[in-house]
């Protein structure tokens, strides 16, 4: 850890490395549920196994993911082991109308929204940049350049607000944009221009920040000496700190966050403090920057883990349910697996597809002339 | 409001104005986005009395960050807008070059098609006005060299109306580049009833026989003059405004070169892999044995924009134009 000096305590508060005293939280790290004042649902036991299934399937495309880059199906793959919780209750909190700008890490999401997880792989295996159309699911393109999404978001929300589908009443029709980023995009400009058009235009837009402690080799104190939901009141809105472990209280607080951009109150920064178990991609090494002390200690506040202690604690699942979800996470991984072999390798041509909605001349000629040159091989193909 | 076959004199300041309010009032999802575009109507007063007549929820003032404005826009673009951004002067078009050129650029090719980018980004251009630094530039080249943008630049008041109701129209991102220091310069007539030609077109504007002097936004004027000083000497120059920078409609520049054999390119922009680079390269590939001498380019030199009390010794002018066609003929 960088020394920052002496106030470090002072700044952060003792209990930082356990998201301090003003995380939300309503299911502890061993499985107890616990309440809030503000931010309390009743969760039913329908949905209660609805997040643990979405968990579960979602570590399984991460696994199953990292095994393929390891198998050398896949160029490179971002993982998001431990941050299941932060992107199931975000995901889950969604209405159809609301819209998600995602990062390139955002697997959870994705599959909350409907996109077929083999076609996130598309992007690491390198056969296109984005294979959805994002009007099918609501759900952007993943973003690469760090932050840049949240601006898109806000720009997308000032369209809703001109759409006049925000604050009409009618929950069919008032939308949100949820816009996810990292800690390390929190230092981006454009994450901080965002906050700033969002405050200034009361755009209905989420700011669901994944604090995951790390960026690639860098820690969380190397981009904020104060905790990052506070910045929101330097700029105008609330923001708030959730366990970002812990599915419920990321569902509730997300909920609660998208209906005040719906109803019309504007922007919110949702700060999930959560982990990243994983590697920031699969070419990275935290053996060389970060303790497993540090890993050991966040793995006893596993998501998955804990919502299954309270659901067998309660009797809400039994071993049927388990063996069930075990099989359809199989299923899952055979889907990728197979799929991922089979996905269409782009021909050479196709990189001068879509550069332009009308198509240049040039770039015509361009084409013309390429695959003229690629004529000239025996066995050509187009 | 004219109609008809009715004309008007008008300044490129207006002809910008009443293209805007034009597209404005034909199209209900075309947006405005600036800094202080709403009740100043911009610094050079382009947007002036648009947010009146159309409502802050249409004229939006930004707050001062470019990249936002630019990255909103972006967002508003994929909710079905088509935002027309206006930047305040070209030296402050930085910021946003990320969001140009990472996200609107790449926009609709990363998603196979499905995002269009239907977005103008108006950047008041080039110098002249006595400015201080970040005033005067001209960025073209760099946004010319990003694949997905499309860059035009016009230079008398009756494309100004027409361009940028074209450029709206676009379905691809353009980057609108405006000579700020003729904006209130010529009046010229314009007839609203007449057709217009296509936005990505370059144009004879002057026709000669002894060598072809290649111009766009505020050397077109430059290149006139050096035309009508060179036809009291008895030489003849061909003038075409470019007027599309990327893509370049090079076809009437490569008919005039093999007619004339000769071709000088101006521009206020650095020479070093300017536009001009370009257009020679191209030239040469299409025109090598019709050409008499090299090719040559008068531009900014390769220094930045040097302050202003010296700038036109910076800027291309009538002699440097002139010393060229000289120095081309006597090749």
């Amino acid at each position: 850890m960088p020394d920052f000096g002496p106030d470090l305590v002072e700044v952060f508060g003792p209990s930082q490395a356990d998201g301090g005293p003003e995380l939300i939280q309503l299911l502890t790290p061993e499985g107890e549920r616990v309440h809030h004042p503000e931010f309390d649902l009743d969760f039913s036991a329908e949905q209660l196994r609805g997040f643990y299934r979405d968990m579960v399937l979602t570590r399984r495309i991460d696994t199953e993911a990292t095994a393929l880059q390891r198998h050398g199906e896949l160029g490179i793959w971002a993982q998001l082991l431990g941050q299941e919780a932060a992107q199931i209750g975000a995901g889950r909190a969604l209405r159809t109308q609301d819209y998600v700008f995602p990062t390139y890490r955002e697997h959870g999401v994705a599959y909350c929204r409907g996109v077929d997880p083999l076609n996130l792989l598309g992007l690491f295996r390198g056969v296109d940049h984005g294979a959805w159309d994002p009007k099918d699911f609501n759900f952007g393109l993943y973003t690469i350049v760090i932050g840049a999404q949240a601006l898109h978001a806000t720009g997308y929300a000032m369209g809703i607000q001109r759409d006049g589908a925000v604050g009409t009443g009618d929950t069919e029709r008032d939308a949100a944009v949820i816009a996810h980023f990292g800690d390390g995009a929190s230092s981006q400009g454009d994450v901080n221009e965002a906050f700033i058009f969002a405050a200034s235009y009361n755009a209905p837009v989420v700011f669901f920040c994944q604090n995951n402690q790390w960026a690639i080799s860098e820690p969380i104190e190397r981009q904020t000496r104060i905790p990052l939901y506070q910045r929101a009141l330097g700029f105008g809105f609330p923001g708030v700190r959730v366990d970002g472990n812990d599915v419920l209280a990321t569902y509730a607080v997300t909920q609660a966050a998208l209906n005040r951009a719906r109803e019309g109150s504007g922007p919110t920064l949702v700060e999930a403090y959560t982990y990243r178990m994983g590697a920031h991609t699969t070419t990275d090494d935290p053996t060389r920057y970060r303790l497993s002390d540090d890993v050991e200690h966040w793995k006893l506040k596993d998501p998955i883990a804990r919502l299954e202690v309270y659901l067998r604690r309660n009797g809400l699942v039994d071993d049927g349910f388990i063996d069930a979800l075990k099989q359809e996470a199989d299923e899952l991984g055979h889907h990728l697996r197979e799929g991922v072999k089979a996905l269409p390798d782009p021909q050479p041509l196709d990189m001068f597809a879509h550069v332009y909605a009308e198509e240049t001349e040039e770039l015509r000629v361009q084409r013309e002339g390429y695959a003229a040159y690629l004529e000239t091989f025996e066995g050509a193909q187009r | 409001m004219s109609t008809g076959t009715t004309t008007q004199k008008i300044t490129l300041a207006k002809g910008l104005n009443m293209g805007l309010r034009k597209a404005m009032e034909d199209d209900p999802k075309v947006l405005i986005m600036g800094e202080d575009v709403g009740k100043l109507g911009g610094v050079f007063r382009i947007t002036d009395g648009l947010q009146k007549d159309f409502g802050e929820d249409r004229v939006i003032d930004s707050p001062l960050a470019e990249s936002g404005i630019v990255g909103t826009a972006v967002g508003l673009a994929l909710r079905g807008y088509r935002p027309v951004v206006e930047i305040q002067f070209d030296g402050f078009v930085y910021p946003a070059y990320d969001q140009i050129v990472c996200q609107v650029a790449k926009m609709h090719y990363r998603s196979k098609g499905r995002s269009p980018m239907p977005m103008v980004i108006r950047i008041p251009f080039g110098g002249g006005i006595g400015a201080v630094e970040h005033h005067s530039e001209s960025p073209e080249a760099q946004f010319a060299h990003t694949p997905g943008l499309k860059v035009v630049a016009c230079s008398n008041p009756i494309d100004g109306y027409w361009m940028i109701q074209q450029a709206i129209a676009s379905d691809d991102p353009v980057i609108f580049l405006e000579p700020k220091r003729q904006y209130h310069a010529d009046k010229a007539d314009l007839d609203e009833a007449e057709t217009p030609e296509p936005l990505f077109t370059s144009r004879v504007v002057r026709r000669g026989t002894d060598a072809t002097v290649l111009a766009y936004g505020p050397t077109v004027k430059t290149a006139m003059k050096a035309a009508e000083a060179a036809a009291t000497e008895g030489t003849s120059l061909e003038v075409i405004d470019l007027r599309t920078l990327s893509p370049l409609d090079m076809g009437p520049v490569f008919e005039s070169v093999r007619r004339t054999g000769r071709a000088i390119i101006t521009h206020e922009a650095h020479v070093n892999l300017g536009i001009g680079s370009e257009v020679t390269a191209r030239i040469q590939e299409q025109c090598f044995y019709s050409l008499e001498s090299p090719v040559l380019r008068v531009g900014g030199f390769d220094t930045p924009y040097p302050a202003s009390r010296i700038e036109e010794d910076y800027l291309p002018d009538l002699d440097r134009l002139l010393d060229a066609v000289d120095r081309s003929l006597e090749f």
